[in-house]
């Protein structure tokens, strides 16, 4: 059960809000941390703690491209697709995920380990192509970085070559 | 140096620094709203950002001080503001930097519109991809709390504001106002019927502003250094100040640029960003996002404001622009962005959930290759009737690209179509041959 886990993080979100319903998506995302996913017995909880019904829940999560109502693996690969990134070779990108991962947009590898998904526009347009890993963002890819990135996650979880707080083209250096 | 004054993005391009509260109160942070709260009142704050001439910078242009006056006088009850970070129009990454680099000028920019139209509330909806943008958000908002500018009381002038950061989860659509209310009531984000606007039944049925994050950013600067100075740069009256533009595609320097409205696509394409990568040649532009019609060389002298990019045809939108060279294949270009509508038609409107399916469909056909001279009809008559037929401007957005590509570059969707009828005459000539 979430409330018992999460409680004080619960009540905190519920705080902010006038109208209980609008701490739906919030508490959706704690449910995916929770399990990875969104599952049946997690919205049917968050039904009753919002006092909707469970379709009013589901018709929310359903919208959602960022909600997962199945498991993914432990490691999203979400390439962006769009224009933008396209002219910089994103379709390169996929095209690399196939060849050393061997999935394609919509599939897990056998391990559990990568999901690939193509995505449409993430904001980076400027520092194509690029993909988000779970939650943090990958820019610039050439395919010394994209081995590097994919070699690190399965080592370590995580990847240095990670993008921090954006600035492109980047500030000046100090002196 | 840069060839203009930077106002939005003068912080964080000092070297080492960080966006912290010291960083941005050592840079003249947080004056502005010291300057009028408590001393100023609402009514000067609003009459102060329309004498600015500031407009929207989410993509409509419209203008900040009138949606701020729309707001019904003498209401008694709460009101709120919502600041829209839910950058997705494809092309554009401004609203992303202004949030990491510099998240304090947003929240003065926020805590100003707050006092200006008496909002307790401000949810900043910030799209769901953007996690580090909204720790930083919330860690920004944190510190303003502990320094008495966000709270019960700010500033010790019996002021409350509070200011929340709510993710969204992966919608497009969820930047256009309505949609976003919706969203933020916890609900699917499909655009509501306007009227009425927000400005009298926003979020929770109550009066509601909805602001663009690079909108509130300038702010500060308005009060701070008075409406004239900010009305005299750009391209007075209708287009001022600067904007952050975002230049991506076949492009040498790729990145967000603040320049004064007004400048030509020239010198942004040129000499901000460079010019173009392998030093091809320009064939094709989005002046303003995905929404905005492809220009051509040809409109390069355009100049960057709201006025001469819509007399050219197309329209300044979110500043994302994408840039194209020789070579690109412009039914693809057109087909990769109709992709995206379809993608993230949110279903509400007939014309707009099956019009965006039906033409990704032809799209397809035509550049596999596969497609019959008809298929031009067809696009053209689909678009039409997606336009105008929608609750949101979403409709028309969609129709951009093919309608855009359509009316400049026909030949190469004849060609591609000469080629599959070619292709088929071969397989028939045999048969027909036996005869």
């Amino acid at each position: 059960m979430l409330i018992e886990k999460y409680k004080q993080e619960i009540d905190s979100i519920l705080s902010r809000y006038p109208v209980k319903r609008s701490a739906l998506i919030p508490l959706l995302y704690l449910a995916q941390r929770d399990e990875g996913f969104i599952s049946e017995p997690a919205m049917k909880e968050i039904a009753g703690l919002l006092r909707l019904t469970p379709p009013q829940v589901y018709e929310t999560a359903t919208f959602y491209t960022m909600l997962n109502l199945k498991p993914v693996g432990k490691f999203h690969l979400q390439v962006c697709k769009s224009l933008m990134c396209a002219l910089a070779g994103s379709d390169t990108v996929i095209g690399w995920v196939k060849t050393k991962l061997g999935i394609r947009p919509g599939e897990t590898t056998a391990d559990g380990l990568f999901t690939l998904t193509a995505v449409e526009c993430l904001a980076a347009c400027g520092t194509a192509p690029m993909m988000q890993v779970n939650e943090d963002y990958y820019e610039r890819l050439t395919e010394e970085t994209f081995d590097r990135i994919l070699a690190d996650l399965k080592k370590d979880g995580t990847c240095s070559l990670k993008t921090g707080p954006f600035m492109w083209p980047e500030a000046p250096k100090a002196q | 140096m840069p060839k203009h004054e930077l106002i939005l993005l003068k912080n964080m391009m000092q070297p080492g620094y960080t966006g912290s509260l010291q960083d941005y109160e050592r840079a003249g942070g947080y004056q502005a709203l010291r300057k009028v709260v408590g001393k100023a009142q609402p009514a000067e704050v609003t009459a102060m950002v329309m004498k600015s001439g500031l407009r929207g910078r989410g993509g409509a242009g419209f203008p900040t001080g009138v949606k701020w006056g729309f707001l019904p006088k003498g209401y008694v009850g709460p009101r709120y503001l919502c600041c829209n970070a839910d950058e997705s129009e494809p092309g554009t990454f401004k609203d992303r930097q202004l949030i990491e680099r510099d998240p304090h000028q947003i929240l003065e920019g926020i805590l100003l519109a707050c006092y200006a139209i008496g909002a307790e509330t401000a949810y900043i909806y910030i799209r769901g991809e953007f996690v580090l943008g909204a720790k930083i958000l919330e860690q920004a908002i944190a510190e303003a709390r502990t320094a008495g500018y966000i709270g019960a009381n700010i500033l010790g002038a019996g002021i409350t504001a509070n200011v929340w950061v709510h993710r969204g989860a992966g919608a497009y659509i969820c930047g256009e106002e309505t949609a976003l209310l919706e969203s933020l009531e916890g609900k699917r984000g499909l655009p509501r019927v306007k009227p009425p606007f927000p400005a009298t039944h926003g979020l929770y049925n109550k009066p509601t502003v909805v602001n663009n994050v690079e909108t509130l950013a300038n702010l500060p600067h308005i009060v701070g250094r008075g409406p004239e100075w900010f009305a005299s740069i750009g391209s007075p009256p209708k287009s001022t100040g600067t904007r952050v533009f975002c230049v991506s595609g076949h492009v040498k320097r790729p990145g967000n640029y603040e320049v004064p409205m007004g400048v030509t696509f020239r010198e942004l394409i040129y000499e901000q960003a460079g010019g173009l990568r392998s030093d091809k040649l320009l064939k094709a532009f989005i002046p303003g996002g995905a929404s905005a019609p492809f220009l051509t060389p040809n409109h390069l002298d355009v100049k960057l404001d709201f006025e001469s990019v819509a007399a050219a045809g197309s329209m300044l939108g979110s500043g994302g622009v994408t840039v194209m060279e020789e070579g690109t294949d412009m039914v693809w270009a057109a087909l990769r962005l109709m992709e995206f509508f379809y993608h993230e038609s949110c279903g509400k409107c007939s014309p707009c959930r099956e019009g965006s399916s039906w033409l990704v469909q032809t799209m397809r056909r035509i550049v596999a290759k596969r497609g019959r001279m008809e298929d031009l009809e067809t696009l053209v008559d689909l678009c039409k009737n997606i336009e105008g037929r929608t609750v949101c401007a979403f409709g028309d957005a969609s129709v951009a690209p093919i309608m855009s590509t359509l009316k400049y570059w026909r030949p190469e969707y004849v060609a591609l179509i000469q080629e599959a009828e070619a292709a088929n005459l071969i397989k028939l000539e045999p048969a027909g041959a036996r005869h």
